[in-house]
């Protein structure tokens, strides 16, 4: 492992896109950040841009109006970048998978834009804040092993 | 002092200061977690963050000044490393000072938040400009009692302007000493808001305008302005205690133990302000710079010509 992506794994930045969520999902991920669980712990900090971020933490289905602001985010994060869909809505749409007001999941907005982006998927409704943090923790496993073999 | 012994006292100071920088950082952040009842961040962390930023992809907006935008981060960045190199000097052997040190060193750390005035500007984003104006008039407000703040420290040394001198000042009156303790309050809230710490963050302000001048900085720009962040973080405490409170004195064991915890002391009282303090409106900070601490300052020079009339 070279250092940058050691320092990539030790303290992943996270900017945190909403494209359509309940706000269910937003609040386990605040949870996140509580005394309880303190994710700076492993260097995680909440980031006001996506310039500084290196992980883009996306909940909800992406809804026709985000779609163009979620490809607009993903373009304007500084590479290498990891993405971490959050939620039912965020991996599979959930009970939106047929609404005519859906744009797809995120995953398949920013494959629009990027066809090799590093995406990793945290089930649930809402996921419970230890499964965001193991979430994080495996997809930026495998994030470093993809980067570190170049 | 010859050329090679200052290229040495260069790296030894700017090295030193870099690691002291991170090492203040780390106690910043674990300060902060232990206020808020967390664990925080292990100490290798600046590094990571540091060596992060440094691999990223650097981006410079489409209608951004490029010269300026990239120029701001390494002009704030210099400035530091000269500044913490005078210092350094100056703490190591005080008779390598030259007159009028003390206003050079007050000119090189005013030139980092100068940096983020042009930085913040050049980076074309609304948040970029909000950022910059209010950098500006932050540098306005506090640069007046700070610098008004040093001059009972010139007066006790026997109206000098030269570091050394003012360091090794033989224990000073009883009310010099009191216009120095004035001083040294007024110069730490200063250094507060010099630092970009709460609760006069206002230039950054990340819940409201998303970081300020830095919003379009990523990458090796952004590692830049957070190595001189750290910096800052580590030289003011020194300037503040070399000034007003003795310097730092290496040659005696209990000397050493003093001066860290004096070092220590500084850098705690400013995160416990900064933990326990909310952000202030841009006209509440100018008002309690201009109208609060300048007043206190000019008492404390009066103070001071009175001690050394006695």
């Amino acid at each position: 492992m070279n250092w940058k992506v050691w320092g990539l794994s030790k303290s992943p930045w996270v900017y945190h896109v909403n494209v359509g969520a309940c706000n269910n999902c937003d609040i386990e991920i605040l949870d996140c950040l509580t005394p309880r669980f303190d994710v700076e712990r492993f260097g995680m900090l909440l980031v006001p841009s996506p310039r500084h971020a290196d992980a883009l933490l996306v909940t909800g289905g992406v809804t026709r109006q985000a779609r163009p602001r979620l490809q607009e985010v993903y373009r304007q994060t500084a590479k290498p970048c990891i993405v971490l869909c959050v939620g039912a809505c965020a991996c599979s749409m959930g009970i939106f998978a047929d609404c005519y007001h859906m744009a797809g999941p995120p995953d398949k907005v920013i494959r629009e834009v990027d066809p090799n982006a590093i995406i990793a998927y945290v089930p649930g409704c809402p996921p419970k804040p230890e499964a965001i943090i193991a979430g994080a923790v495996k997809g930026l496993q495998a994030a470093c092993k993809l980067l570190s073999q170049g | 002092m010859n050329p090679a012994a200052m290229i040495g006292l260069l790296f030894v100071a700017f090295a030193g200061t870099l690691v002291l920088g991170f090492v203040m950082k780390w106690v910043d952040r674990k300060v902060t977690a232990m206020v808020q009842w967390r664990v925080g961040p292990p100490w290798y962390q600046p590094f990571a963050d540091v060596a992060k930023l440094l691999g990223k992809e650097t981006i410079i907006p489409q209608n951004a000044r490029r010269t300026g935008f990239l120029l701001a981060p390494m002009l704030g960045f210099a400035a530091v490393v000269v500044a913490a190199t005078i210092l350094w000097g100056v703490n190591l052997s005080p008779k390598a000072s030259f007159v009028g040190d003390l206003i050079v060193v007050l000119y090189l750390l005013t030139i980092p938040s100068l940096a983020v005035v042009i930085g913040g500007a050049a980076s074309s984003n609304p948040h970029g400009a909000v950022g910059a104006s209010r950098e500006m008039k932050l540098i306005l407000s506090y640069e007046l009692p700070l610098v008004l703040a040093m001059v009972p420290a010139m007066i006790a040394g026997g109206w000098t302007l030269k570091l050394g001198a003012i360091m090794t000042t033989p224990s000073p009156s009883v009310w010099t000493s009191v216009a120095m303790a004035a001083g040294f309050v007024v110069a730490l809230l200063c250094v507060q808001a010099k630092l970009g710490l709460v609760p006069f963050d206002i230039a950054e302000a990340e819940t409201e305008i998303m970081g300020g001048a830095f919003v379009e900085y990523s990458g090796a720009p952004l590692a830049l302005i957070y190595l001189t962040r750290a910096m800052m973080l580590a030289v003011m405490p020194i300037l503040l205690v070399t000034v007003l409170w003795g310097g730092f004195t290496f040659a005696s064991v209990g000397g050493a133990i003093a001066s860290i915890l004096k070092y220590v002391l500084v850098i705690v009282v400013t995160v416990l302000v900064r933990n326990t303090n909310p952000r202030v409106r841009v006209d509440h900070a100018m008002k309690f710079f201009w109208f609060g601490l300048t007043p206190v300052a000019l008492l404390a020079v009066v103070l001071a010509l009175v001690g050394s009339a006695q």
